[in-house]
C-alpha cells in the first residue's frame, strides 16, 4: 500500500495511542511512550507486523503512546495507514 | 437469555479492555451513536482488533452496527463478523427486509471467512413506529433473529411525544414487542433507563419491564447493571423449584411414566417451559449466556 | 504582652535560623500553601545554606524548593509525601542528602521521641490571636483540622505562627495553644483557597473503579466486621471513596450503627456521620469545604493530632481501634508489599502518608487498585519501593480478582468467606499472570547506584531505599 497523504488515528487518552502516518522515502518509526522503558520492543514489533500485513514499505509513523496494549497499537497504526493510503 | 445488555462505546480502548468485568451478562459494543462519523473506521478496526485478542471472556458480545441507509454498515460487518460476535444489532429496523438485507450479508461473510453458517445471530433494534407495527414480521424475518431490543428514545421522537420516566408513552410498544417476540419464540429486551443517577426510577422501570414479559433490560450505565441483574434474576426458591421439576421429569422418564405430579400439582408443558427458562437464567447469572 | 512581630524576616532573625538547621511545615493548605515558599524565600535571601525542610507533605506548589536545592539552600527534605514535581528533581539526584520519608504517625512520634529534631516550626494558621492560640477551623483560608502541626508545635525549639486572620485574644476554639508559640506573624495570605480545598469531593464515574469499589464493599461485608460499632477509614480518590458509597448503602440497609470514621475527611464521610452511620469522626486533615464546615460546627467531628491518629509514641493511637481501612497502590508485589512512593519509571510521586500506619493498625487493610494502568500491571515480583510491608496488608482488590494474604493466619477464614460469596478470589501470583496476559511482561527499569531517599517505617526503622533514576 502506498502512503499518499498525512493522516492520524487514535487519541492521547490513557490506554490509547495517537498515531501519525505520512509519506516518506523509507520506513521510519518514531516512538514516544509512557511505557518506553518497559515495552519499547513490543510496540515496535507490533508496528512492523501491521506495515508488513498492509505491504507498507515507505512511511513515517509517529506514535505518541499513552499505555495502549498491543491490539490497540495495531488498530491505531492500521487505521492511520489506511487513512493515509486513501483506503478510508 | 440475559438479564442485562450493557452498551459500551466502540472507540474507547480503556472501556473495551474492561467490558467483561462490568457485571453485565451481555455487552453491546456500539459502532453507531457512540462513534462520530469521522471515527467510524477507527472504531470498527479497534473493536475487531480487541475482540480477536481478548478471545472468549465469558461475557456475551453483541455489536451494534450503523443503519443500512448509511455507507458504514457493510464495512462494520466486514470487520466484526470475523470475530464471531454472538449477535449483530442493526438499528432503526422498520421491517423484515432490513433484517433480510443484513442477514444475507452476514451469510456471505460467514462463507468468505469460513465460519459455520448461522454462527452470528441478529438482534434488531426497534425504535420507530413502523418497526413497532412490523414487530411480528421482523421477529420472524430470518432464522438468525434470536432476540429484539426496544429503543425508547428514538421511538418517542418518532411518535412525537415526550419520553417520561413513567413510560406510559411506550406502553403499547413494549407490549406489542413482547407479544411479537414470544409469538416467534425469541427473547425480547427492554429499552435503557437513561437517568444515570435515579436508581429508584431504574428499579421501577425494570420491574415494570419484567412484569410485561421482557427477558431482560439494556443499559447505558454500568452503575445500573447490578440493579437490573437483581430484578431479572430468579429467586433461589424459583431456581430450586425449577431443578426439582426437571429432576422429577427425568425420573418419570426413567420409570416410563407419562404423567407426573410434584407437590400435588401435575407437571404440564407450561411448568416445564417455565422451569427451563429459570435454569437458563440461572446459567446467565454465572456468565454462561446460552444462544 | 504580645508575640506579634512585623514580618517573616524578623521571625527568621529572632529564631536565629542559621546554616544546617531544620525548619518544619505542615500541609493542611495542601497545593494552595504559600507559607513554606514565603519562609524559604526569606531564608534564601539571607544567604542561609544547608537547611533541612521537614514538611508533613510537599506538593507541586512547592516547586521553588527545586531552585533552593540547586543553590545549596536546601540540602535535606523530610516528609510524609512528595508530589511529582519536587519528586522528579529529587529522583534525579538534585538534593544533596537523601530525602527521608516518614509515615504521618511516624513523623509525629519521631519528633516526640526526640529522634527527629526541629529547630524552628512554622505553623500556617487560618485564625490566630497575638499570643499564638490558633486553629484551622475558620477564617478566609480555613483548612479544618490542623492535626499534622501539633507535634511540630510541641517539640520544635522555636515556634512561629503565621496567620492571615488575626483575631482578638483569646481565640475561641483554638486547636494549638499559646503555650508552645514564640512568635506570631500576620501576612496577607497563607494560602490560595482554590488549592487548599476542592468544593466537593466527587465519587469516581470510572466503571472499573466502581467495580473495584463494589468488590471491596463485599469483602468488608464478608469479613464480619460490618456490624454495630464498625469503624472505617477510606481515601479521597478513585475507587476508595466510591467504596464508601457501597459501604454506606449496606450500613443503611442493615440498620448498622458504626462507631467512628477516620482519616483525611471528605464531605462523603460527613454525610455518613449525619445519616447515622457513625457516632463520630476523627479528623487529622479535611479534604473539602463540607468537611471544614462540619469540623467547625459539629462537636462529634473531632480534630486529632497526628500522634493520636497514627503514632507509636503514645500509649495508644486511634488506628489501633480501627476495623477497616481502604488504601490505594501504584504497585503491589507477590508478598503483598505495597508501593505508593514511586511511579512506574522509578520517580518519586507520593509517599506513605498514613498508608502504613493504618494498614498496621486496622483489623482489615484492603488495597484497591486497577489491575492494569496504562499498560502497566499492578502486581510485580518485588515493588520498586516498599512503602507498606506485606505483613500488614490483608486483601488486594482489583477488577479482575481479589487476592487474600493468607500468610496471615486470620485471613484464611476470610478467604473461605469470600469464596462462599462467589467473589473472584485468586492467588496473588495468578492475579499477576492475569494482568501480564493483558499487558505483556514489562522489562525492569534501570536503577542508579545513588540512594536518593530513605523510607522509614512508623517506628523509625529503615524500611527501604529509593535509588536515583538512571539515564538522567
Amino acid at each position: 500500500m502506498e502512503i499518499k497523504k498525512t493522516a492520524t488515528a487514535g487519541t492521547l487518552e490513557s490506554s490509547d495511542a495517537y498515531v501519525v502516518a505520512e509519506p516518506f522515502d523509507t520506513l521510519e518509526v518514531d516512538l514516544t511512550s509512557v511505557v518506553y522503558e518497559q515495552f519499547k520492543d513490543e510496540i515496535i514489533s507490533q508496528v512492523k507486523a501491521v506495515t508488513d500485513a498492509l505491504g507498507v514499505s515507505k512511511a513515517k509513523i509517529t506514535i505518541n503512546d499513552r499505555g495502549a496494549v498491543d491490539c490497540v497499537i495495531r488498530a491505531r497504526v492500521e487505521t492511520a495507514l489506511k487513512r493515509a493510503g486513501g483506503e478510508m | 437469555m440475559r438479564r442485562t445488555m450493557l452498551f459500551v462505546p466502540g472507540n474507547s480502548p480503556n472501556l473495551l479492555m474492561n467490558f467483561d468485568i462490568l457485571g453485565a451478562d451481555s455487552v453491546i459494543l456500539d459502532l453507531e451513536d457512540a462513534v462520530s462519523p469521522a471515527e467510524k473506521d477507527s472504531a470498527r478496526i479497534l473493536v475487531r482488533s480487541m475482540l480477536q485478542t481478548m478471545g472468549d471472556t465469558g461475557c456475551e458480545v453483541i455489536v451494534r452496527i450503523n443503519p443500512v441507509d448509511t455507507d458504514f454498515w457493510k464495512e462494520d460487518l466486514r470487520e466484526v463478523v470475523k470475530c464471531c460476535p454472538s449477535m449483530i444489532m442493526p438499528t432503526k429496523v422498520g421491517g423484515p427486509e432490513t433484517v433480510k438485507q443484513v442477514a444475507d450479508y452476514i451469510g456471505q461473510l460467514e462463507k468468505e471467512y469460513g465460519i459455520p453458517e448461522g454462527t452470528v445471530g441478529i438482534i434488531p433494534l426497534i425504535e420507530t413506529a413502523l418497526g413497532v407495527e412490523n414487530a411480528f414480521a421482523i421477529a420472524g424475518a430470518d432464522k438468525r433473529v434470536r432476540a429484539m431490543l426496544l429503543g425508547g428514545e428514538d421511538l418517542t421522537a418518532d411518535l412525537r411525544c415526550k419520553r417520561t420516566k413513567e413510560g406510559n408513552e411506550i406502553f403499547y410498544a413494549r407490549s406489542r414487542m413482547v407479544c411479537a417476540a414470544r409469538a416467534c419464540g425469541i427473547d425480547v429486551y427492554d429499552t435503557p433507563f437513561t437517568d444515570v443517577n435515579d436508581m429508584e426510577g431504574l428499579r421501577k422501570d425494570a420491574e415494570l419491564a419484567k412484569s410485561l414479559g421482557f427477558s431482560g433490560k439494556s443499559s447505558i450505565s454500568p452503575g445500573h447493571v447490578a440493579a437490573i441483574n437483581e430484578i431479572f434474576s430468579p429467586t433461589q426458591e424459583e431456581i430450586d423449584y425449577a431443578h426439582e421439576v426437571m429432576d422429577t421429569i427425568e425420573e418419570a422418564k426413567r420409570q416410563g411414566k407419562g404423567v407426573v405430579a410434584l407437590r400435588g400439582k401435575m407437571i404440564d408443558a407450561p411448568i416445564v417451559n417455565r422451569a427451563k427458562q429459570v435454569i437458563e437464567m440461572e446459567e446467565a447469572m454465572f456468565g454462561g449466556v446460552r444462544q | 504582652m504580645s508575640k506579634l512581630i512585623s514580618s517573616i524576616k524578623e521571625a527568621v532573625e529572632l529564631c536565629g535560623i542559621r546554616d544546617g538547621m531544620t525548619v518544619s511545615f505542615h500541609h493542611h493548605m495542601r497545593n494552595g500553601d504559600k507559607v513554606l515558599n514565603m519562609v524559604m524565600e526569606v531564608i534564601a535571601e539571607k544567604g542561609i545554606k544547608d537547611i533541612t525542610v521537614n514538611a508533613s507533605s510537599i506538593f507541586d506548589c512547592h516547586e521553588p524548593l527545586i531552585g533552593y536545592m540547586k543553590d545549596g539552600v536546601v540540602t535535606g527534605i523530610e516528609c510524609g509525601y512528595m508530589g511529582a514535581k519536587v519528586g522528579r528533581a529529587v529522583s534525579r539526584g538534585m538534593l544533596k542528602n537523601p530525602a527521608v520519608f516518614r509515615t504521618h504517625g511516624g513523623r509525629a512520634s519521631d519528633m516526640i521521641k526526640g529522634t527527629s529534631h526541629v529547630d524552628v516550626a512554622f505553623v500556617a494558621a487560618p485564625s490566630a490571636d497575638c499570643m499564638g492560640n490558633c486553629t484551622g477551623k475558620y477564617g478566609k483560608s480555613a483548612c479544618g483540622s490542623m492535626g499534622y502541626a501539633f507535634a511540630d508545635a510541641q517539640t520544635a525549639d522555636k515556634v512561629v505562627v503565621i496567620t492571615d486572620n488575626l483575631r482578638p485574644y483569646p481565640l475561641s476554639g483554638f486547636s494549638i495553644p499559646e503555650v508552645y508559640v514564640d512568635y506570631v506573624v500576620e501576612v496577607d495570605e497563607i494560602g490560595d483557597p482554590k488549592g487548599i480545598v476542592s468544593g466537593t469531593t466527587q465519587i469516581t464515574r470510572d466503571p472499573v473503579g466502581l467495580r473495584i469499589a463494589q468488590y471491596a464493599a463485599e469483602v468488608i461485608e464478608a469479613s464480619g466486621l460490618l456490624k454495630d460499632g464498625f469503624s472505617f477509614q477510606t481515601g479521597a480518590g478513585g475507587a476508595t471513596l466510591a467504596a464508601a458509597k457501597y459501604v454506606k448503602e449496606k450500613m443503611l440497609a442493615g440498620g448498622i450503627k458504626g462507631s467512628f470514621g477516620m482519616g483525611g475527611i471528605t464531605g462523603y464521610m460527613v454525610d455518613m456521620l449525619n445519616e447515622g452511620c457513625f457516632e463520630s469522626l476523627i479528623d487529622v486533615q479535611c479534604f473539602d469545604l463540607k468537611a471544614i464546615e462540619s469540623i467547625n460546627n459539629d462537636p462529634r467531628h473531632m480534630e486529632v493530632s497526628a500522634e493520636q491518629y497514627a503514632g507509636v509514641s503514645g500509649r495508644s493511637a486511634a488506628v489501633d481501634s480501627l476495623d477497616v481501612v481502604l488504601l490505594g497502590a501504584t504497585q503491589v508485589d507477590t508478598d503483598f508489599n505495597v508501593n505508593v512512593h514511586t511511579d512506574s519509571n522509578g520517580y518519586i510521586m507520593g509517599g506513605s502518608g498514613g498508608h502504613s500506619d493504618t494498614a498496621a493498625g486496622a483489623k482489615l487493610a484492603i488495597i484497591l487498585a486497577p489491575l492494569v494502568r496504562a499498560r502497566l500491571p499492578l502486581i510485580t515480583d518485588r515493588c520498586h519501593c516498599i512503602s507498606t510491608p506485606g505483613s500488614t496488608v490483608d486483601v488486594v482488590v482489583t477488577q479482575r480478582g481479589i487476592a487474600v494474604n493468607t500468610s496471615i493466619e486470620k485471613n484464611r477464614q476470610l478467604e473461605e468467606a469470600l469464596k462462599a460469596k462467589g467473589l473472584p478470589v485468586v492467588d496473588i501470583k495468578e492475579l499477576k499472570a492475569i494482568g501480564e496476559k493483558i499487558t505483556g511482561v514489562p522489562k525492569p527499569i534501570k536503577q542508579g547506584d545513588k540512594v536518593i531517599a530513605k523510607v522509614l517505617y512508623r517506628d523509625g526503622t529503615l524500611l527501604d531505599e529509593i535509588h536515583q533514576v538512571a539515564g538522567e
